[in-house]
């Protein structure tokens, strides 16, 4: 007997996208000039036309943002500030399914990961930092920390509303305004957002989105009016920017790449370790910069963690991502899933192995099945390269001191994640890593109350917890 | 007996099986209990569920004041679950105490429900705790009195003290009392056992013991069939079928009281050993008031609204 299961697809009654959306600049919705589409990237339906930001939309945000910041938002108490964010934070939570729902269509991971992860971490963070809000002066950063000013925050198009909220939420509870631009294939929360900021009555100015491209970043990166950046995105991107805010006296937090070891010793609980390695690399479709993309396992176990590790992919679920059973969903664009089938392509030239469960993928839109490659060595392109989407590399080592040489030979240093029964060796192992986020019998678990942040090339800075409270206030060492 | 070849009978060997398995890790089976719980089985699917769970209920009645008129009641019950409607398929089996075994063999009999068998629970059940001349005789009793299951419960005393191969050989001696009358399940109540590494120790060995199926609880100890619970388990028996080509099945009982909570299990069987188990061969449920459940849902999925509970028979 076979148990299949029907189609359980989300309602997307819910939402009302517009067809065409401006910037939202001192509390208002603002006409944009030149707009640009906005995709489902599992239908490739074309969902809204988005405002391309141009240097007097940024200018006008940076405008607004100032005078909110001087004559509003850094003269308000901690108290009244934090109850701003308490609202946004209920409000968030009371449209939770309108936001998971826009998210997932616009970005293509599966609403069970939108409903149940994105948007409760979200509002989690609005409700962190609201609890700040009136208690910097105890945060261990000083007498009287201050607020730097106007923050330019860019962020990714992989959690686009759950990045919103770790940028937005501790800039604002340490009494900064920003000029916040989403994503070029995923603005639509953010729009929402911006809604959700008039909802709660917030003071015009305090935030302000400006959507657009890369340009549109740039513009705000170089604009003499800001007095911080904060980035996520990737490594190359994050380099142009610091050397960009360099010559200046801009403050800078990056949030970039990675390429996480996942390591797996002879003693690991395995059919949770199982779990973890397809939380840690396929969770939302491997666009995870902290993503489990490296597992290292040690041979003595390997060949019975890649027989259940097969077994459990065969029954990873891909398709609609509004299907409320998907695991699985779309790639969020057709560039991005190029880079995802050329790096592929070069694990199959290196020689590695490439193994795929059977499944069949969607006609239109851009897919990729889960995937993994057996027989990796650190001289394989993908075993150094970030390549961000369903492909995990699997390499093996021998002894524990090897695994960790193996795990830090990167320029990046993320995350890493631990496998072991072993209290003692998961500590060792944990003090050995160079990364900046460790877990141990788990993987891809985030909190507010945690920093978050990369060693070498995966950043700089931290954000979540005290430690990310600390990057947008004055008078402090910065990490 | 061979016991698969994994074990030769000693304490030594045991112990080397037993010391073999990997631990399993609280959070992440919790987690991955959780995250299947959130599927979503809908229209067909559900259905086909409802049906399917309905042959896998153990309909159990395992009180003091049992009688043989409760017991008549519940056989009924059980072969036609739905009076109304024919197209409901009856239960997997009637599951009572020993002396209520001839009373549920003979009144199924009488009413065309030969195909249903009786399950007698056994070996001093609930505690487990008698001398084995007393549990083999509590065992015999039951088969002769025509129980073609026998679930027995295992003596958490002497697991919990370490003493596995005492477990091991009361499993072993039952299942020599069951021979080829009887099919065997094993009962952990894993409620006194606690811990999910306990659960997966306790599968192994009563599997490589000879049990035909393995069993959370009792009923009379909460907390009972947990979905981490049952999860263990289901892997468990995933991986001895690679070890022994055996396949064991795997009966929740306790605390499973509505529709839901047992589609949630067979979302948990279907994603974790796969289809086969998809079965009342490999799978039971042993419960109660399940049943009403199952059938008000079936209708409402029939006529399109609730009914009252008026409308299913009480047993």
């Amino acid at each position: 007997m076979t148990f299949e299961y029907a189609p359980a697809p989300e309602s997307r009654a819910i939402v009302t996208i517009k067809p065409k959306y401006g910037h939202f600049i001192g509390g208002k919705f603002v006409a944009g000039g030149k707009h640009f589409p906005t995709i489902n990237p599992a239908t490739e339906e074309v969902l809204s036309h988005i405002a391309l930001g141009g240097k007097a939309d940024v200018d006008a945000a940076v405008k607004a943002a100032r005078k909110a910041y001087s004559t509003t938002w850094s003269k308000m108490s901690g108290k009244e500030r934090g109850k701003y964010l308490y609202r946004i934070a209920r409000i968030m939570q009371e449209r939770a399914r309108e936001f998971a729902v826009l998210e997932t269509l616009d970005n293509g991971k599966p609403i069970r990961e939108s409903r149940d992860t994105d948007i409760p971490l979200a509002a989690a963070h609005f409700f962190y930092h609201a609890g700040w809000a009136d208690k910097l002066e105890y945060a261990g950063l000083g007498t009287s920390p201050k607020p730097l000013g106007v923050a330019g925050q860019i962020i990714p198009w992989n959690f686009p509303l759950l990045m919103l909220a770790w940028k937005v939420a501790p800039a604002l509870a340490a009494g900064n305004t920003v000029v916040l631009k989403p994503a070029e294939s995923t603005p639509l929360t953010a729009l929402l957002f911006a809604e959700v900021c008039q909802q709660a009555e917030l003071p015009a100015g305090v935030v302000n989105i400006v959507t657009g491209d890369g340009s549109t970043g740039a513009l705000i990166v170089n604009h003499p009016g800001i007095d911080k950046i904060a980035f996520t995105g990737s490594t190359e991107v994050g380099k142009i920017i610091a050397r960009a805010v360099a010559p200046t006296n801009k403050s800078v937090t990056l949030e970039l790449g990675g390429k996480a070891a996942n390591i797996v010793f002879d003693d690991a609980p395995i059919d949770e370790t199982v779990e973890g390695i397809v939380n840690g690399i396929f969770f939302n479709q491997g666009h995870v910069c902290c993503a489990g993309s490296r597992l290292l396992l040690q041979e003595s176990v390997a060949e019975e963690v890649l027989h259940k590790l097969k077994n459990r992919m065969e029954k990873i679920r891909v398709g609609d991502p509004m299907d409320k059973n998907t695991d699985v969903g779309a790639i969020n664009s057709k560039e991005q899933l190029a880079k995802i089938i050329e790096l592929a392509a070069v694990g199959d030239a290196e020689g590695a192995e490439r193994w795929s469960p059977a499944c069949t993928l969607p006609n239109k839109g851009f897919w990729f099945a889960p995937t993994i490659f057996t027989g990796v060595t650190q001289a394989h392109r993908i075993a150094r390269e970030e390549i961000f989407g369903p492909v995990l590399s699997v390499l093996t080592f021998r002894t524990p001191q090897e695994a960790i040489e193996k795990a830090n030979n990167t320029p990046f240093g993320l995350s890493a994640g631990i496998w072991s029964e072993k209290g003692s060796r998961t500590l060792w192992a944990s003090q050995q890593l160079r990364a900046g986020v460790i877990w141990a019998n788990t993987f891809n678990k985030f909190d507010p109350t945690s920093p978050f942040g990369g060693y070498k090339e995966s950043g700089w800075g931290r954000e979540g917890g005290r430690h990310g409270l600390a990057a947008y206030l004055k008078g402090v060492s910065h990490e | 007996m061979s016991f698969y070849g994994l074990v030769d009978g000693t304490d030594a060997s045991l112990k080397s099986y037993l010391g073999n398995l990997s631990g399993v890790d609280q959070v992440g089976a919790e987690a991955r209990a959780a995250m299947l719980a959130t599927r979503s089985i809908k229209t067909t699917s559900k259905r086909w569920a409802i049906d399917t769970a309905i042959t896998m209920v153990d309909l159990t009645t395992l009180e003091g004041a049992d009688t043989p008129g409760k017991v008549t009641a519940l056989c009924t019950k059980a072969v036609r679950p739905d009076p109304t409607d024919s197209s409901v398929p009856s239960v997997g089996a009637v599951c009572v105490y020993n002396d209520m075994v001839s009373v549920a063999r003979k009144h199924l009999d009488l009413i065309g429900g030969q195909h249903v068998p009786v399950a007698a629970v056994s070996t001093a059940f609930p505690s487990g705790r008698a001398s084995m001349p007393v549990k083999i005789q509590d065992t015999q009793d039951a088969i002769d009195a025509g129980a073609a299951e026998i679930d027995m419960v295992i003596d958490r005393g002497a697991f919990l003290a370490g003493r596995y191969i005492d477990v091991f050989n009361e499993i072993v001696q039952i299942r020599q009392v069951c021979g080829d009358k009887a099919h065997l399940k094993v009962i952990f109540e894993t409620g006194e056992l606690v811990t999910y590494d306990n659960v997966r120790k306790a599968s192994f060995l009563a599997m490589a013991a000879g049990a035909d199926f393995i069993k959370t609880s009792t009923g009379k100890v909460a907390p009972a069939a947990t979905p981490p619970v049952v999860l263990v388990m289901l892997e468990a028996v995933r991986d001895f079928y690679e070890m022994a080509q055996v396949r064991i099945g795997v009966k929740p009982a306790g605390g499973i009281r509505n529709t839901k909570d047992a589609i949630k299990q067979l979302v948990l069987v279907n994603e974790t050993v796969g289809p086969d188990w998809l079965s009342p061969k490999l799978f039971r449920i042993g419960a109660s008031a399940l049943l009403n459940d199952l059938l008000m849902q079936r209708m409402k999925m029939d006529d399109g609204y609730y009914s009252s509970p008026q409308y299913v028979t009480m047993d």
